[in-house]
C-alpha cells in the first residue's frame, strides 16, 4: 500500500469566452465527487479566490480579448506548473477573434460615436476598463501552452478524461468520439 | 507474379502506372490526404500524403510505384510533420469549426482528428477573406481555402466552364471566380455541377440545405477519415 | 490613361500580333501593359475575350507576376533591388531618400499617378548595385547624388530615353578569364565541328566532356540530350534558361551581354544532338533591356544560315529560336515552373516524374539548361570532350563562372576551373577580414571562416554561380532574414509547407529582429526549416531553410543576442495591439499599456 496522493491543485478561468466550457466541465457530474477526492481548487468560479496562487494545474478557457485578459493569463502561466487551453476560443481564438477582420479603432467609433443614443458620450475611458487588443489571440500565442483540449465545447467527459490522465500521470489522449472542434 | 513493394513493413502489390497512394489504397492502406481525388490526376499540393521512400520523403500521390520500394508512412515521424502541415493550413485561413456548416464532413477537420491536432502551435495570420453570397444557390467563404484547387479542376476538366481558379502567389494566392466582377452571381456556376459539389472543406456551400444533419451525427462525428475514405472511394 | 473603348481593340491587335496563341499568354500581358500601363479588369477581360480562354485563367496569370500589375503604377515605376549586398551598400537609405524627395510612400501610387517606388528581389547587379529597375530599366551605382539626379528627372517627367545614358550603364565587370572568357570564337566555328561529326558523334564527345550542368543541380548534360533524343515524340525542343534569378548571381547576364552568340551556337548544338526544331530562351524580365540585342544575335546568325532551315547545308537541320520574357518570378528559374510559363501559364513547378525529357514543353520531349552550360558546349565541339574532361576535377568538369559580391575590392566575374579553395577566390577578388561566404545564392550554403578551405564543386561546395562575401562588420542574422523575406516573396504557394511556412519564417524572424524572441521561437524556426526541407513539392521550398539552418549552426550568437527571454514571448507586439483601443479612448494611463513580463510580475 502506498501512501495517498496529495490532492492536486487547479485553477481555472474564462478570458474572452462565454463560460460553456466551465459548464460543460460541471458537466462530468458524479464524477464531480471523484474529482474532490483527487483535487482542490484555487481560482475559479467554483471558488471566490480572485488571484491564483501555486497550483499544478491551470484550465483557460477564451481568447485573449483585452488588457485584463492578458494579466490573469500571466498570472496563471506564472503559477501553473502545467497550462491548458479549453476550448475553441482558447485555442484559436473562437467566436470573439471573428471581429479580427474589423477595424478595431472605427468599429469603437461606429458604435459609441456615430450611432443614435450612444453618440453624446465618446469611447469610454475609464481606466477601470480594461482597453481592447486589436485582435483577438488564441492563448498559445502570448504564453507556453502545455496541452489542448479542443472543443466548443470539449464534452465533460473529455475534460474528465484529461484531467484524470494528467492526474494519473499519463500523458492526456483523448479517444476519437471526444476529439471534436465543433 | 506481380510486382510487389513494402509499406510499413507489410507487401503490397501494385501494377505498373499505379501511384504509391493508390496502390496502397487498393491494398486496403490509408493514406492522409487532401487535394488527391480517385476521379482526378494527382495535384501534389497539400502534401499530407508525404511518405518516406528509401529515407527521402516523396508525396505519396505522385510517385510511381516501383518494385521493392521500402515506404514509411503510418510513423510517428511522419505523422508529426503531417499534423504540422494541418496546423499550417488551420493557422493560414481562418477555420472556426463551431460555426461551419461543413463541420463533421469537413476533411480537414477530420484528418485534424484523425492526427490528434489539439492544438495549432503557430501564430495566427488571421487573413482578411470576405465572403460571396452574391450567387443564388451557392455560398462562397473564402476563409477555409486550403488551394486544393479541386473546384478548379472539377470546373475545368469535368464542368468545362471554368469558374475557378487562383491568382496571386505565395501567402497572397488566392481563388477568384471567372467574372469581371468578381462575383459569383455572375459567373455560369450551377449547384449541380462537380465544381459546387467538391469542395473538402466549407469553401464552396449550398444555400438552404444548411444543417440538415445535426452537428454530432455527421460522416466523421461517427468514423475517422481512415475509415470512411476505404469504404467509398473519396 | 487610354479611353474606355481603345483596350479591346489594342487588345485584339497584340493578340493578333502573337497569332491568337494561349501559350504566348504571358508574353501578350508583358506587351498588352506595356501600352496601358497597368492591367485593370477590363483589360484582362478582352485578352481573355481575344483569346477566346476563361478570363479567370488570365487573371490567374496576371496576378501570379511581379512585373505584372493589377493595380495601377507610377508612369514612372522605381523598383530598388533589395538583396542583402545592395542594403550593404545602402539601398534602404537611398530609396527611402527617394521617396522623400517624390513625396510617395514605398508601395503606393503618387496622387497625381506620376510615380510608385518599391522593391524587388535581385536584378543581377549585384557587381554594381545599389541598383533598382526603372520601368524595367536598370539603374546601376546608386549614390545620392544619382537619386537626386532621379528625382529631377522624374519630377520633370522626362521620358525615359531622355535619360542621361550614363544612369543605365552596366559593366561587364570581367576580372579572371579562363577557358570560356578567353574563346574567341568565330560564329558558326563550333557547329561546323559538331556537324562534321555526325550527330551520333558529336553526342559522343558530349558524354566524353563529363560536362554538368551549371544552374545549380549539376545533372549530367550528355545524360539528359541522350534521354530527350531517345524519348518517343518527334518533335523535340531545346530551353535554355536564362532566368537568372538566384540572388547574388549575374554571371549569365554578362554571358548574354557578350557571348550570346556563343549561347545560341550552344543552343543550336543541343539541337543538332537531340534533333530538336524549336528553341527557346526564357529571359528574366529583370533582363528585359538584352532583349533588343539578343534579338539581331539571332537575326544575324538567321542570315548566316546558323538558324533556319538546312543549317550549314546539313539535311534536316532544321532549327529555330524565339526569346519569350519573365516578369518577375523567382521560381520559374526551376526548370517545370520555366516550361509552365513558357506556355503562358503561372509558373507553378510540376510533378516529376515525368520529366522534361520526356514530358517538356507541351508535353514534348524538351532539354532545359543554363546558358553557362550551353555556351560551354562549344568549347566542346571546338577541342573535344576529352580535353573538356581533363580540366577542373574528377567529378567537375571543366570551369564555373563566379559571381562575386559584397564586401571585396573588386567584385564581378571569375571563371576558375573546378576545384578552386574558396580562399583562394577572397584572395583574388580582394577581400579581407571576411567572416562568411554565401555560396550559391539564398539556397546555397552559408561558409564560415574555419571552412574557407574548402572547393567550389559539385562534390563540395556546389553552385550555380554566386559568391557574396561578408567581412566582420556584418550581422549574419541580417543575412538569413534577408533571403527569409525573400523565399517568401517567391514562394508560387502551390503547397501547404512552403507557402505557409516561407511566411512563418518570415514572421518569426521579424519577431527576433523587433527584440521580441524567446529561446521557443528558435526551435518553431527549427522545426519550420524541417518541413520546408522535408515536405516542399520543389527545390524553392526545399532550399528556402538553407540560409537559416546554416547560420543557426554556424552564427548562433547573432540570434540569441536577440532574444528578450529565454522561455517565451508573445507572437506579437502586445502594446502594439493596445495602440488602436487607446487612440479611439483617448486614454494614456498606466493601465492602458501592458509591458514585459517581468513588469507584470511586480505590478
Amino acid at each position: 500500500m502506498s501512501a495517498p496522493r496529495p490532492k492536486v491543485r487547479i485553477a481555472t478561468t474564462s478570458l474572452a469566452g462565454c463560460f460553456g466550457c466551465h459548464m460543460s466541465f460541471l458537466d462530468i457530474d458524479e464524477h464531480l465527487f471523484d474529482l474532490v477526492e483527487l483535487a482542490e481548487f484555487d481560482r475559479s468560479p467554483l471558488t471566490d479566490i480572485k488571484h491564483c496562487g501555486p497550483c499544478d494545474i491551470g484550465l483557460i478557457e477564451g481568447g485573449v480579448c483585452n488588457a485584463e485578459n492578458v494579466h490573469v493569463l500571466r498570472e496563471f502561466r506564472r503559477n501553473c506548473k502545467t497550462l491548458i487551453a479549453v476550448g475553441a476560443c482558447a485555442i484559436n481564438g473562437g467566436l470573439p477573434a471573428q471581429r479580427n477582420h474589423l477595424d478595431l479603432e472605427s468599429c469603437l467609433r461606429e458604435v459609441y460615436m456615430s450611432r443614435d443614443g450612444l453618440g453624446a458620450g465618446g469611447v469610454p475611458n475609464d481606466p477601470e476598463l480594461p482597453l481592447l487588443l486589436d485582435k483577438v489571440r488564441p492563448i498559445h500565442e502570448l504564453v507556453r501552452i502545455d496541452y489542448f483540449i479542443p472543443g466548443c465545447p470539449p464534452s465533460g467527459e473529455a475534460i474528465w478524461k484529461f484531467l484524470t490522465d494528467l492526474i494519473a500521470g499519463r500523458t492526456p489522449r483523448l479517444s476519437y468520439p471526444m476529439m471534436h472542434f465543433d | 507474379m506481380s510486382k510487389q513493394f513494402l509499406f510499413d513493413g507489410r507487401p503490397v502489390a501494385f501494377e505498373d502506372g499505379q501511384t504509391i497512394l493508390q496502390a496502397a489504397r487498393v491494398a486496403g492502406h490509408y493514406i492522409p490526404h487532401l487535394c488527391w481525388h480517385p476521379d482526378f490526376p494527382p495535384h501534389g499540393s497539400c502534401k499530407l500524403c508525404i511518405v518516406k521512400v528509401a529515407g527521402r520523403h516523396v508525396s505519396s500521390c505522385a510517385m510511381p510505384a516501383k518494385e521493392g520500394m521500402e515506404v514509411e508512412s503510418n510513423t510517428p515521424e511522419i505523422n508529426g510533420e503531417r499534423r504540422a502541415l494541418l496546423q499550417m493550413l488551420f493557422v493560414e485561413g481562418n477555420h472556426f469549426c463551431p460555426s461551419c456548416e461543413k463541420s463533421g464532413n469537413c476533411q480537414l477537420q477530420a484528418l485534424a482528428y484523425d492526427l490528434e491536432m489539439t492544438g495549432e502551435r503557430f501564430a495566427h495570420f488571421f487573413p482578411e477573406r470576405p465572403v460571396d453570397a452574391s450567387h443564388p444557390d451557392v455560398l462562397l467563404d473564402f476563409n477555409r481555402c486550403i488551394f486544393c484547387e479541386l473546384c478548379v479542376r472539377a470546373s475545368r476538366d469535368v464542368d468545362g466552364k471554368n469558374v475557378f481558379a487562383l491568382t496571386e502567389r505565395g501567402i497572397n494566392k488566392h481563388l477568384v471566380v471567372n467574372a469581371e466582377s468578381g462575383r459569383l452571381a455572375d459567373t455560369d456556376l450551377a449547384a449541380d455541377d462537380l465544381a459546387a459539389n467538391i469542395c473538402p472543406v466549407g469553401v464552396i456551400l449550398k444555400k438552404r440545405v444548411g444543417f440538415a444533419k445535426p452537428i454530432g451525427e455527421r460522416t466523421y462525428d461517427v468514423k475517422p477519415i481512415h475509415l470512411v475514405a476505404m469504404e467509398d472511394g473519396k | 490613361m487610354i479611353p474606355e473603348d481603345v483596350p479591346a481593340a489594342l487588345v485584339r491587335r497584340i493578340v493578333g500580333r502573337h497569332g491568337g496563341d494561349a501559350t504566348r499568354l504571358l508574353q501578350i500581358l508583358i506587351d498588352v501593359q506595356d501600352e496601358t500601363g497597368w492591367l485593370a479588369p477590363g483589360v484582362i477581360t478582352a485578352v481573355a475575350s481575344a483569346l477566346s480562354i476563361p478570363r479567370s485563367r488570365v487573371e490567374g496569370v496576371a496576378g501570379f507576376y511581379q512585373f505584372l500589375h493589377k493595380q495601377p503604377v507610377g508612369r514612372f515605376h522605381l523598383l530598388f533591388a533589395d538583396n542583402i549586398t545592395e542594403r550593404m551598400q545602402g539601398s534602404v537609405e537611398l530609396m527611402a531618400s527617394l521617396c522623400s524627395k517624390l513625396w510617395v510612400e514605398p508601395g503606393r501610387l503618387s496622387e497625381d499617378g506620376l510615380v510608385s517606388v518599391g522593391t524587388t528581389s535581385c536584378i543581377g547587379m549585384g557587381d554594381q548595385g545599389p541598383s533598382l529597375l526603372v520601368n524595367g530599366q536598370p539603374l546601376t551605382r546608386l549614390s545620392h547624388q544619382r537619386i537626386n539626379q532621379v528625382a529631377e528627372l522624374i519630377r520633370r517627367e522626362v521620358p525615359l530615353p531622355g535619360w542621361p545614358a550614363e544612369l543605365f550603364r552596366v559593366d561587364d565587370n570581367i576580372h579572371r578569364r579562363d577557358a570560356l572568357l578567353s574563346l574567341d570564337m568565330a560564329p558558326g566555328a563550333a557547329l561546323r565541328a559538331a556537324v562534321a561529326l555526325g550527330r551520333d558523334g558529336w553526342m559522343e564527345q558530349m558524354r566524353a566532356s563529363n560536362l554538368r550542368g551549371r544552374g545549380g543541380a549539376g545533372f549530367t548534360t550528355a545524360v539528359k540530350w541522350m534521354a530527350c533524343r531517345d524519348a518517343p515524340g518527334a518533335e523535340k525542343v531545346v530551353v535554355c534558361n536564362a532566368d537568372e534569378g538566384e540572388p547574388g548571381t549575374f554571371k549569365d547576364r554578362v554571358l548574354l551581354t557578350r557571348m550570346a552568340d556563343m549561347l545560341f551556337e550552344g543552343m543550336t548544338l543541343a539541337a543538332w544532338a537531340v534533333g530538336a526544331r524549336r528553341g527557346f530562351l526564357y529571359l528574366r524580365g529583370e533582363y528585359r533591356y538584352l532583349l533588343a540585342p539578343l534579338l539581331e544575335a539571332i537575326d544575324l546568325r538567321r542570315a548566316e544560315n546558323l538558324l533556319g532551315r538546312g543549317i550549314l547545308g546539313a539535311p534536316g537541320f532544321d532549327f529555330d529560336i524565339e526569346i519569350h520574357l519573365g516578369a518577375g518570378a523567382y521560381v520559374c528559374g526551376e526548370e517545370t515552373a520555366l516550361l509552365e510559363s513558357l506556355e503562358g501559364k503561372r509558373g507553378t513547378p510540376r510533378i516529376r516524374p515525368p520529366f522534361p525529357v520526356s514530358h517538356g514543353y507541351l508535353g514534348r520531349p524538351t532539354v532545359v539548361n543554363n546558358v553557362e552550360t550551353l555556351a560551354k558546349t562549344c568549347l566542346i565541339a571546338l577541342h573535344g570532350g576529352e580535353a573538356f574532361a581533363a580540366t577542373g576535377t574528377a567529378q567537375s568538369a571543366g570551369t564555373k563562372l563566379l559571381s562575386i559580391s559584397g564586401d571585396c575590392a573588386q567584385p564581378g566575374i571569375y571563371e576558375y576551373p573546378f576545384g578552386v579553395p574558396i580562399e583562394r577566390v577572397l584572395e583574388d577578388c580582394g577581400a579581407s577580414d571576411i567572416q562568411a561566404v554565401q555560396v550559391g545564392g539564398a539556397s546555397g550554403i552559408t561558409l564560415a571562416s574555419y571552412e574557407f578551405h574548402r572547393r567550389i564543386a559539385f562534390e563540395d561546395v556546389p553552385t550555380a554561380g554566386a559568391f557574396m562575401v561578408f567581412d566582420s562588420s556584418r550581422d549574419l542574422f541580417d543575412v538569413a532574414r534577408n533571403f527569409v523575406d525573400f523565399f517568401a516573396h517567391e514562394s508560387c504557394g502551390f503547397c501547404t509547407p512552403c507557402r505557409v511556412g516561407t511566411a512563418l519564417l518570415k514572421k518569426a524572424m521579424k519577431k527576433l529582429a523587433e527584440g521580441r524572441g524567446a529561446k521557443t521561437d528558435l526551435a518553431d524556426i527549427e522545426w519550420i526549416d524541417r518541413l520546408l526541407k522535408n515536405a516542399s513539392h520543389c527545390g524553392l521550398g526545399s532550399a528556402a531553410p538553407n540560409p537559416v539552418v546554416d547560420t543557426l549552426l554556424k552564427f548562433r550568437p547573432a540570434y540569441e543576442r536577440r532574444l528578450q527571454s529565454l522561455d517565451f514571448e508573445p507572437a506579437f507586439d502586445l502594446d502594439a495591439a493596445l495602440a488602436a483601443a487607446r487612440r479611439a479612448s483617448g486614454r494614456d494611463d498606466p493601465a492602458a499599456h501592458i509591458g514585459a513580463e517581468e513588469a507584470d510580475q511586480k505590478g
